[in-house]
């Protein structure tokens, strides 16, 4: 690693247990992980290995039990909720298996929603949000609403949602668990242009091979410890392989 | 910030309607309901007040006594103890500023092929000072009249009505019971008194002409009541003793004797009647309010399930930035469009609701610009209040919770 200030997430001994009527059950065991701008990085591990809690954490939607985080350089610890509120407009871009678009907007109200929140006026909503949905190429659907579109073309929303604010991070969590495999691909390809031509930073969860094929780094987590963190392509079989 | 927020109520409002009428209906009734009851009460209220304005200020009423016939007691005023110089006396009490005595009988007037069957009170010029009455026109007959018991008339409206349509009465000769009488002038309009008679079905002639010539008594100068007014409203207890003690004294009645005559304030029984008038104004408003509440209570009920029914969608909005403040005021704003929206509704219909029992029922009622606004401000402080608990639970939601929810 070099300059860690430079990181756009860099975590220290990351611990996060869940209250329940039988005790604290531990899923995170202090995970160290550093991401630096431009990398695309992919999260595997079975169910239950706390890949979805440490995405949540990631997005400011959970707090940890112990330990640092650190996005774009602040300390997410030391945020009230209004801050935490102020980082996932501006700092994050979300996006979720389930697109969660609200069905009662159309289009372009969608992606305009995140301006909303941070006072941008009508026009600029408006504009920007046509910019972007005109990216992942629904520029004809502005005035569509969620459920007249395919599934495939819901998630380039969502894309275009997670993005409108030009946020530091986009986060998903398994984007394509909901898609077929070919559309899979044409989401897989979005990410992979955003990356390499707009130099967006991407940290994906995902249950597929071929889908973590995508990015440049893999992080491996089993039972809430990190078992692999480095270059896809060095990756043992094992750290790839389906774990659904 | 707050226009797309009110537009996003809005959209909010239109994706239930069915639910959000509902919702608006208990607005709708409650403030339909203020706004009919607050207008037929300051409707009687002002029918009372101008009642009370109607009679004069100031007043007592002198009846004479009740009396024991062989057992049955008669009314007050079935013997005739009170008189002519009873009056006089009364009137060089201090304080009194004027008094009338009254010898009233029920008659009938003719006028050409017109007749008219109506009360006719014996009484002096100071009847009308007493009363605050005015003459719309010609003049009053003077004491001068009553000394010699002429035959001389003054008319009120609903009788000039009557007899003589749209005539003017003045100088004109009307037959009471077969006599002649020379119309000297016409009262002016009083309406209706208290307990609902017409005050201008009523003819007035000298108290002399009265008893001797038309009615005729048992006893030479008796009159039936006198109505006595007093300087000020602050001499009225005062001269309400020093009439009474006058009167025991002229009529030898002995200590521990009963009066043989009734004194009583009316002014007093008037502000009576104006308060209970007002208590009622005020109980039919409070009724309506109670049904204000209930809409309101409604409303939080509405909200609540709202609340918890767009738990994902609050926690897609958190996920993408907004504060718990934002959450709060979109949920609060939708409870405030809600309730100033079945406000307006409701103030639409209460005042249609007034003219319509206006009209139907022939009450008095009035809408007042204040009773609108008070509405209004009523409207938007229960949209706040019964809004502000499912709002702030709303705002409360953690964003990962929300966003779990199924």
């Amino acid at each position: 690693m070099s300059d860690p200030g430079a990181a756009v997430i860099r975590i220290e001994r990351l611990y996060k247990e869940y209250e329940t009527d039988a005790g604290p059950v531990p899923v995170l065991h202090g995970l160290d992980v550093s991401v630096m701008p431009g990398e695309f990085v992919a999260i595997m591990g079975p169910s239950g290995s706390g890949k979805s809690t440490f995405m949540n954490i990631l997005g400011c939607l959970d707090v940890a039990t112990k330990g640092e985080y650190f996005l774009n350089g602040r300390d997410v610890n030391a945020q009230s909720s209004d801050e935490l509120a102020h980082l996932r407009n501006e700092v994050l871009g979300f996006v979720f298996q389930g697109f969660n678009l609200l069905p009662r907007a159309n289009l372009e109200d969608n992606v305009g929603l995140p301006l909303i929140y941070s006072g941008a006026g009508r026009a600029e909503r408006m504009e920007r949000a046509n910019d972007m949905l005109g990216k992942v190429g629904l520029g004809q659907y502005r005035r569509s609403f969620p459920n007249q579109i395919s599934g495939g073309q819901q998630q380039r929303v969502a894309i275009a949602r997670a993005l409108v604010n030009q946020p530091k991070l986009l986060l998903a969590d398994e984007p394509t668990g909901n898609l077929d495999t070919r559309t899979s691909q044409e989401i897989m390809a979005l990410f992979s242009e955003l990356n390499q031509r707009d130099g967006i930073t991407i940290v994906l969860v995902t249950h597929e091979p071929d889908i973590a094929g995508y990015a440049q780094r893999l992080i491996r987590l089993s039972d809430g410890r990190i078992v692999y963190d480095g270059p896809v392509e060095h990756a043992a079989p094992h750290h790839l392989e389906a774990t659904q | 910030m707050i226009f797309p927020m009110l537009s996003e109520a809005w959209q909010a409002m239109g994706a239930n309607r069915l639910r959000t009428i509902l919702t608006m209906l208990g607005m709708i009734i409650g403030v339909g309901a203020v706004i009919l009851m607050l207008a037929i009460g300051q409707g009687v209220r002002q029918q009372v007040e101008s009642s009370i304005a109607s009679m004069g200020s100031n007043l007592f009423i002198i009846l004479s006594g009740s009396t024991t016939a062989g057992g049955a007691r008669m009314g007050s005023g079935a013997l005739p103890t009170l008189t002519i110089a009873d009056a006089q006396a009364i009137e060089e009490l201090p304080g009194v500023s004027a008094i009338a005595p009254s010898a009233p009988g029920t008659a009938q007037l003719v006028y050409g092929s017109n007749n008219w069957s109506t009360q006719v009170i014996g009484t002096t010029p100071s009847y009308l000072d007493v009363r605050d009455w005015e003459l719309v026109s010609g003049a009053a007959f003077t004491d001068s009249d009553v000394r010699s018991a002429t035959r001389v008339a003054l008319l009120g409206q609903t009788v000039v009505q009557n007899l003589f349509g749209d005539e003017d009465p003045t100088g004109k000769t009307i037959r009471i019971k077969n006599s002649p009488y020379l119309v000297l002038g016409v009262l002016g309009p009083k309406g209706q008194s208290l307990d609902g008679r017409d005050q201008d079905d009523t003819v007035l002639i000298p108290v002399t002409t009265a008893q001797r010539k038309l009615f005729g008594t048992q006893f030479a100068g008796a009159v039936r009541f006198m109505m006595a007014q007093a300087e000020s409203a602050a001499l009225m207890p005062s001269v309400e003793k020093g009439m009474t003690e006058l009167l025991r004294q002229r009529h030898h009645i002995r200590e521990g004797e009963d009066d043989d005559f009734t004194v009583r304030n009316l002014t007093a029984l008037m502000n009576t009647a104006a308060s209970t008038a007002e208590v009622m104004s005020l109980m039919l408003g409070a009724i309506a309010s109670i049904s204000l509440v209930v809409g309101g209570i409604g409303i939080m009920n509405i909200m609540l399930v709202s609340v918890t029914e767009r738990t994902r969608e609050i926690g897609i909005r958190m996920a993408i930035g907004a504060r718990g403040r934002d959450v709060l005021m979109q949920f609060l704003l939708e409870a405030i469009m809600i309730s100033l929206i079945g406000c307006l509704i409701g103030v639409l219909l209460g005042v249609g609701g007034a003219l319509l029992v206006s009209k139907l029922a022939g009450l008095n009622v009035i809408v007042t610009p204040v009773s609108i606004f008070m509405a209004f401000g009523v409207a938007t402080s229960i949209g706040v209040f019964f809004g502000w608990y499912p709002a702030r639970k709303a705002s409360r939601l953690k964003p990962i919770d929300a966003l779990r929810y199924q």
